[in-house]
């Protein structure tokens, strides 16, 4: 009875001192994790249905991968197709289809943000654009996608040993962790991948891309380091300044471009490292999608 | 991390220092000096001055440098007068030493120089031993020399007491003259000096070693320097082979010269007993034709200067091999070169005669990875003038690049001056080897100047020791000389900048500066250079190039403590780029405010962002179902009923969503019972407390909730690896508070820890448990101000901060967590048996113990196996011989005793079969946690007035003892926000004493009880919070024939705990009169006692009873403690094992709610103590 009074005053005097005291970088990557995108799954007219298939209201998580957070999506539209229709599942978004591979939140910031919400995203069972997208036959194939990204990450952020210190049920932690949002258990083992040596002052090379909708090239990739030979912190403007130098406008000029991380825009003067550590996606890579700012 | 100085003359004789939190030179302004040298080390600096002689500068510290004089007055009875100061012709004199052997009565005592003064007149000690005399402080014997009583006793026929008086040295934060008597004799100037040695003898002691080179290259040592005597006494010649041109020392015994000839002399046979060392040996320099010309050396490295200005890392030096074994070349070209604490290594560059840092010294990599200019303004000229020093030097740091930029132009343009470029042009230039040297701008516009300034570098770095010359009072040059550099335009048309001489005077001013460096015209030089940068600053409107390019002529970083985790600012200095050096702008300015900017927009718009996007669809299905989620292990459990054992186990934790959107727990043990599978299971949000138990073999931890607590019997635990179990830890004190719904720093009171029918758990399990496992022995805390102090005395302050140490990345606050670290030392013991073959040798009898051991002999501790306390914990050195044991030992360290186990003394005698020695290795501990370091005073005992809950306190008193037993009063320290930097306090104010004390407590209306190193009483009078430090001492008589060792005051009551485990009660304590009257016994076995402000009584006991054997460590809380019954009647006891340091000084709560922070705190750090009782933790019955 006693710990049961003192357990809710408890609770009382930390909430108070919550408010207290300023956010927390730490409260960045819960804000992260629980990025939520409301959509709404259209099927295709294109699509030969048995009766006329309701949309699916869904929230997908930012941080997680279309094929893995739509087997209810697949159910819903399953039942009003004929079964042998029932093929691989693709999405598009107004004309483009949407790569499973790339995270919900950039597919999302790269295509629809600055639209009105939900997200319109229409289904697909027949003609699988072959040339746009990849196959995704189980998840398993997405598990091995996310943990060559991470793979690749630790391999720019740490030559690789990090991720490689770690036994198999600690990478199978870190995939458990995204596949079921479980913020804990994936940071339990991801702030291992997020250590750096003090003095270094940050990661050998950030592990970053950079997506534009109208460019040849999917993405940019390239080596940059957090802290210039000089020992000067990088910001995000240093690395625009060298991979997309239009994205920095002149005060006077109009804006051209966003620059956008988890739908939000952060100044240029933010610290490339601090990114890194706290923006990126669980992939261990800081996706940044660019795209035109809007006319209005 | 307190900050440090690195100290630099530049080549015009200037001293200045850089500390390590700063980023600006300081400069070292004393009116008439110039330096040629300077030496330091972390509490003073030594240098010699153009005029030859040697000076020294103490820094002040909030605790005097006091030295206590003392004589003894002898008296005989006689039966005609009774005791009178007619002695015996066979006596000792009427004033005399202690031995009596000297004539010492008190006018003889003369301060030793000027710079000491008495503190007050000479005095009689009435404290005798530790208990007080009769007025008059007369002790009696029989006769002279006997054993000395304070009662007089018919027989006593002799009677002596003890006057003493303190001094104290007064010069602090100035260059004071040292005498140097043999110069009169023998006209021979000092030409290089060096100080070190502290790290071989202990900390109490504090000796330094001092060497000197003369013109003539004879080697000169200063004796007698130590915390006592900053000065010393006499030189003394040191005989060397050769002439020797200048000299290194280093922390350690390593010391080493250059001879004239560019050889190298080792000093061997440095040690505790002889600093000076004994004999020379002779090392080559390491390329044939090229000799030496400097060298420095740390605890483990010398570094050397060849002729050549080549840069020189010796191999394998450290204590026992002081000539190490071959030369490394480095990269660099260098003029001089200089070790400082922790090895790291600072330079003068042979250029461009910068000050450079080598970076990345690590133990591990002691030649370290590359040179690192350090390029941050000066403020002389600037902070002299009369504009706002501080306006001016935030404009320093923010143009810092700009600066740099000029600056370097100048020196590099003679180069290649044909090269001719429109000023401003930026070039850089390519990087030399490894060597990171800074891109460097070149600005070749003015060549001209550039050349002069190359020429004039030149002459001075000839005339290393310039001759006396005549002082010519001509304005300052170097700051005339940039007006005309600082924009080229302005050179070609004069009229704009007011008072800028024609060019062509240049070349006067140039002859006039050689000359001023040389003369003792500095303080001229100095007013003009005021009344010019004046001029300057009126004339030129433009913030840039402000400074003459620094250069340098010597550079000690003996008391610069540089360690891997230290963030300097020194290296931010030339940009590439427009974009970079506006960056850099900033981040050179940095404050909260400006850091704040990105991420405080990152925070709205995080928010906004999750706003806009989930707001209005809440009702949307989420896409991923929120599932149990399960982590499993094996483990090894303790088996809860006998026969106990450990026995294999799979351990899970499932976490799920509880009603309330909590999460929550289950933790779950299946082991096999008689082939049969079972299970055992317990709630998370039931868990009390996680305390992970070191053990030698296992990495074992214990989970307590309430009813285990009771049944004193935890479920204990071990995990594979003590990675696993770290993991497993932080993963369980998230889950803990997870299902709480904790997040957030500790509250004032409630957080702490809480009681449950008389049962301890802390309620908030793990966090302060797991956010800082390590430091606080002692930790006193008082309405959220919380104090604590490491093993290595560094006193902490709590920030409010919370996490840390290994639950990093998980569940911590990043705003108040500050990097941590605390040394301690490891002690092993060689033990030998003596047989009278071979005399002392280490084959014991079958029956002895180990040769190597741990303090009982029970266990085996060799100089190999033996580990640091956890893995978070890394060696620091090597192993050492121990001095500094209680009782004693031989100059090669050695206590004598019959047999194992015995009580060990310092001489061998005949009676003596077994002796041993204690080697000590100190070990590291660096984390994170939400401390604050509170430099510089080390300290060993700390206390804080206990405050009610609702009282409004703008002043919270808090006191101290430093280690060396110097009593503190901290000054400034509120709690009007808890955690803040309020709760720092401001500064110390000592507190003057006759001897060492080592506990301190602090009652309710300010009553301040303390306990002497000897075992002594004494009440503080008269302090109030109007008188923070009070007026004077009453001494209390201790029990009879007991020694105090521990004092705790709460509302009134007043406990003491002496060296016998006896806890005493003080009677009669009322407020008119505070200091009581007689001591009441009220329990053994106590070996730590804490009241706390509403007289609750909390100890921690030895020896109670458990259901196998006796426990040591446990807290236990007096039952029945009230208002009229401050002695209460009974123990309860409370969790067992190990514990060390209690507090309950923060809880002023009614009952039951108890505070005890660093018990959570320390119990990680103090549990090797328990291993012999680990089975038996909380096996102690209730109620015995």
């Amino acid at each position: 009875m006693t710990s049961l009074v003192v357990k809710n005053e408890l609770n009382a005097s930390c909430r108070h001192l919550m408010n207290v005291i300023m956010a927390d970088d730490k409260d960045v990557l819960r804000d992260v994790w629980f990025g939520r995108i409301p959509a709404c799954f259209t099927l295709s007219p294109e699509e030969t249905t048995e009766r006329e298939a309701e949309p699916y209201y869904l929230l997908l998580p930012r941080v997680s991968y279309l094929t893995l957070v739509t087997d209810k999506v697949k159910k819903h539209f399953l039942r009003v197709m004929k079964a042998e229709d029932s093929t691989e599942m693709w999405f598009e978004y107004e004309g483009t289809p949407l790569k499973w591979h790339y995270p919900i939140g950039v597919l999302f910031d790269l295509h629809a943000s600055n639209t009105a919400l939900p997200w319109n995203v229409t289904v697909h069972f027949k003609n699988f654009p072959e040339h746009d997208l990849l196959h995704c036959t189980s998840n398993s194939v997405i598990e091995a996608h996310f943990m060559s990204c991470i793979k690749e990450a630790d391999a720019l952020k740490h030559k690789g040993q990090v991720i490689n210190d770690m036994q198999k049920k600690d990478h199978k932690q870190l995939w458990m962790g995204l596949q079921n949002d479980k913020f804990d258990q994936f940071w339990a083992m991801n702030r291992k991948l997020m250590e750096y040596p003090t003095d270094e002052g940050g990661f050998r090379y950030i592990p970053f891309r950079m997506y534009q909708t109208m460019g040849e090239r999917p993405f940019i990739q390239k080596l940059f380091r957090p802290v210039s030979p000089e020992g000067h912190t990088l910001t995000l403007g240093d690395l625009l300044k060298e991979l997309f130098p239009a994205a920095i406008c002149a005060e006077d000029e109009p804006k051209r471009f966003q620059v956008m991380i988890h739908g939000i825009e952060p100044l240029l003067e933010t610290p490339i490292q601090w990114l890194s550590e706290h923006l990126s996606h669980p992939d261990n890579f800081l996706h940044i999608s660019i795209i035109p700012a809007p006319s209005d | 991390m307190p900050s440090s100085l690195l100290w630099a003359v530049d080549v015009y004789g200037r001293v200045y220092s850089l500390s390590t939190a700063g980023q600006q030179w300081e400069h070292c302004r004393d009116a008439h000096l110039e330096f040629k040298r300077v030496t330091a080390v972390q509490q003073c600096c030594w240098s010699i001055a153009c005029d030859h002689n040697i000076y020294l500068y103490v820094h002040a510290s909030e605790v005097p440098i006091r030295y206590q004089e003392e004589t003894y007055e002898n008296q005989r009875w006689n039966p005609v007068d009774g005791f009178s100061d007619r002695l015996l012709p066979s006596d000792r004199w009427q004033w005399s030493d202690i031995t009596g052997l000297k004539h010492q009565p008190l006018g003889d005592f003369q301060l030793p120089s000027e710079n000491w003064e008495w503190e007050a007149d000479w005095y009689i000690d009435e404290n005798f031993g530790g208990e007080p005399t009769e007025k008059g402080g007369w002790t009696y014997a029989i006769d002279f020399p006997a054993t000395y009583t304070k009662d007089k006793k018919w027989n006593s026929c002799v009677r002596r007491r003890r006057w003493i008086r303190y001094r104290r040295y007064k010069a602090q934060d100035t260059w004071v003259k040292i005498p140097s008597e043999q110069t009169e004799s023998l006209p021979d100037p000092f030409n290089d000096i060096t100080c070190g040695g502290w790290e071989i003898t202990e900390e109490p002691r504090g000796c330094l070693a001092l060497w000197a080179v003369s013109l003539q290259g004879k080697v000169w040592f200063r004796c007698d320097i130590n915390h006592h005597n900053p000065e010393g006494s006499v030189w003394e010649e040191v005989p060397v082979p050769g002439e020797v041109v200048q000299i290194s020392c280093g922390p350690g015994d390593l010391v080493w010269a250059v001879l004239w000839e560019g050889h190298l002399l080792v000093r061997e046979g440095v040690g505790r007993d002889c600093l000076k060392g004994s004999s020379w040996v002779t090392v080559e320099s390491p390329s044939p034709g090229v000799g030496v010309v400097h060298v420095a050396v740390g605890v483990n490295v010398v570094w050397a200067v060849t002729k050549d200005h080549k840069v020189w890392f010796r191999r394998g030096v450290n204590s026992h091999n002081p000539c190490g074994s071959g030369w490394i070349g480095m990269v660099g070209e260098m003029v001089m070169i200089n070790v400082g604490l922790s090895d790291q290594v600072w330079a003068i560059g042979f250029e461009d005669r910068a000050v450079y840092f080598r970076q990345g010294v690590t133990a591990s990599e002691l030649s370290g990875k590359a040179w690192k200019v350090v390029s941050v303004p000066r403020d002389s000229e600037r902070s002299h003038s009369s504009a706002s020093a501080s306006s001016l030097q935030s404009a320093g740091c923010f143009f810092g690049g700009e600066v740099r930029l000029q600056s370097q132009a100048s020196m590099l343009s003679d180069a290649d001056a044909e090269t001719e470029r429109a000023g401003g042009e930026v070039v850089p230039t390519p990087e030399i080897g490894d060597a990171p040297k800074p891109r460097i701008p070149k600005v070749t516009s003015d060549s001209f100047i550039s050349e002069l300034v190359s020429d004039r570098e030149g002459q001075i770095s000839r005339c290393d020791v310039p001759p006396a010359g005549p002082s010519i009072p001509e304005e300052d040059h170097p700051e005339k000389e940039l007006e005309d550099r600082a924009s080229p335009a302005q050179v070609l048309s004069p009229s704009q900048s007011g008072g800028v001489d024609p060019q062509w005077s240049n070349v006067d001013l140039e002859e006039a500066q050689t000359h001023l460096t040389s003369g003792p015209g500095g303080d001229a030089a100095e007013t003009s250079s005021l009344s010019s940068v004046a001029t300057y600053n009126l004339a030129l409107e433009e913030p840039y190039g402000l400074d003459e390019p620094p250069k340098w002529a010597w550079v000690s970083g003996g008391g610069c403590l540089v360690e891997c985790h230290t963030q300097l600012n020194w290296f931010n200095s030339s940009t590439s780029t427009a974009l970079n050096s506006s960056m850099q702008a900033m981040s050179l300015s940095i404050t909260p405010a400006q850091t704040a900017a990105w991420r405080k927009q990152i925070f709205e718009q995080l928010s906004e962002r999750s706003k806009r996007e989930m707001e209005n669809f809440m009702h949307y299905e989420q896409a991923i179902e929120q599932s149990v989620w399960v982590k499993k292990g094996t483990m090894q459990w303790w088996r809860d009923w006998k026969p106990h054992k450990w026995v294999d186990v799979q351990f899970a934790l499932e976490q799920f969503s509880g009603v309330e959107g909590n999460k929550d727990g289950i933790l779950f043990i299946y082991y096999t019972f008689n082939d049969e599978k079972k299970y055992l299971h317990m709630f998370i949000n039931e868990v009390t407390i996680l305390v992970p138990v070191l053990n030698d073999s296992k990495h074992t931890f214990a989970i307590y909730t309430a009813e285990r607590t009771k049944q004193r019997w935890p479920m204990r635990l071990a995990a594979a690896t003590e990675l696993e179990m770290h993991d497993w830890l932080a993963l369980l004190s998230v889950s803990c508070c997870d299902s709480r719904g904790i997040q957030g720093p500790p509250s004032k009171q409630a957080i702490w820890s809480v009681t449950c029918k008389g049962d301890i758990f802390v309620s908030e399990p793990t966090k302060e448990l797991e956010a800082s496992p390590y430091p606080t022995p002692c930790a006193q805390i008082s309405l959220g101000v919380v104090w604590g102090i490491g093993y290595d005395h560094t006193a902490w302050v709590h920030t409010g901060g919370y996490g840390g140490g290994f639950f990093q990345g998980l569940a911590s606050s990043t705003d108040n967590i500050y990097t941590q670290t605390d040394v301690k030392s490891v002690y092993i013991y060689e033990n030998q048996r003596w047989n009278p073959v071979t005399g002392y040798t280490n084959r014991g009898l079958p029956t002895d113990r180990y040769m190597w051991s741990n303090a009982s002999g029970l266990k085996e501790c060799t100089k190999n196996n033996t580990k640091p306390p956890s893995p978070n914990w890394t060696w620091v050195s090597d192993w050492t011989i121990d001095y500094a044991v209680p009782g004693g030992t031989d100059r090669e360290g050695w206590q004598y005793a019959a047999d194992f186990p015995a009580s060990y003394h310092g001489n061998k005698t005949l009676k003596d079969f077994v002796r041993r020695r204690r080697w000590a290795r100190k070990c590291k501990l660096t984390t994170t946690g939400p401390w604050q370091e509170v430099p510089p005073i080390p300290l060993s005992d700390i206390t804080i007035l206990p405050c009610g809950p609702k009282s409004t306190v703008e002043q919270v008193s808090l006191w101290a003892i430093s280690n060396k037993g110097d009593i503190l009063c901290r000054l400034g320290v509120t709690s009007l926000t808890p955690g803040s930097s309020s709760n720092y306090g401001s500064s110390w104010l000592h507190v003057g004493t006759d001897q060492p004390f080592k506990s301190i407590s602090i009652g309710a209306v300010h009553q301040v009880w303390a306990i002497a190193k000897d075992g002594s009483a004494f009440y503080r009078g008269s302090v109030s919070a109007q008188n923070p430090a009070g007026d004077c001492w009453y001494h209390i008589p201790s029990p009879t024939g007991q020694k105090l060792k521990q004092v705790s005051v709460g509302r009134t009551s007043v406990y003491t705990v002496d060296e016998n485990g006896n806890l005493w009660y003080r009677h009669g304590v009322t407020p008119s009169y505070p200091q009581g009257s007689s001591w009441e016994h009220i329990s053994n076995n106590v070996r730590k006692v804490s009241v706390g402000p509403l007289d609750q009584v909390w100890v921690i006991a030895d020896k109670v009873q458990g259901s196998h054997s006796l426990s040591c460590g446990t807290v236990c809380r007096r039952l029945g403690v009230l208002p009229m019954e401050p002695k209460g009647h009974s123990w309860d006891y409370g969790i067992g094992g190990g514990w060390d340091h209690i507090t309950v000084r923060g809880n002023a709560m009614e009952a039951p709610r108890i505070v005890m922070p660093s018990l959570t705190d320390n119990q990680t750090a103090t549990r090797p103590l328990q291993t012999s009782n680990q089975p038996e933790m909380n096996g102690n019955p209730v109620g015995c």
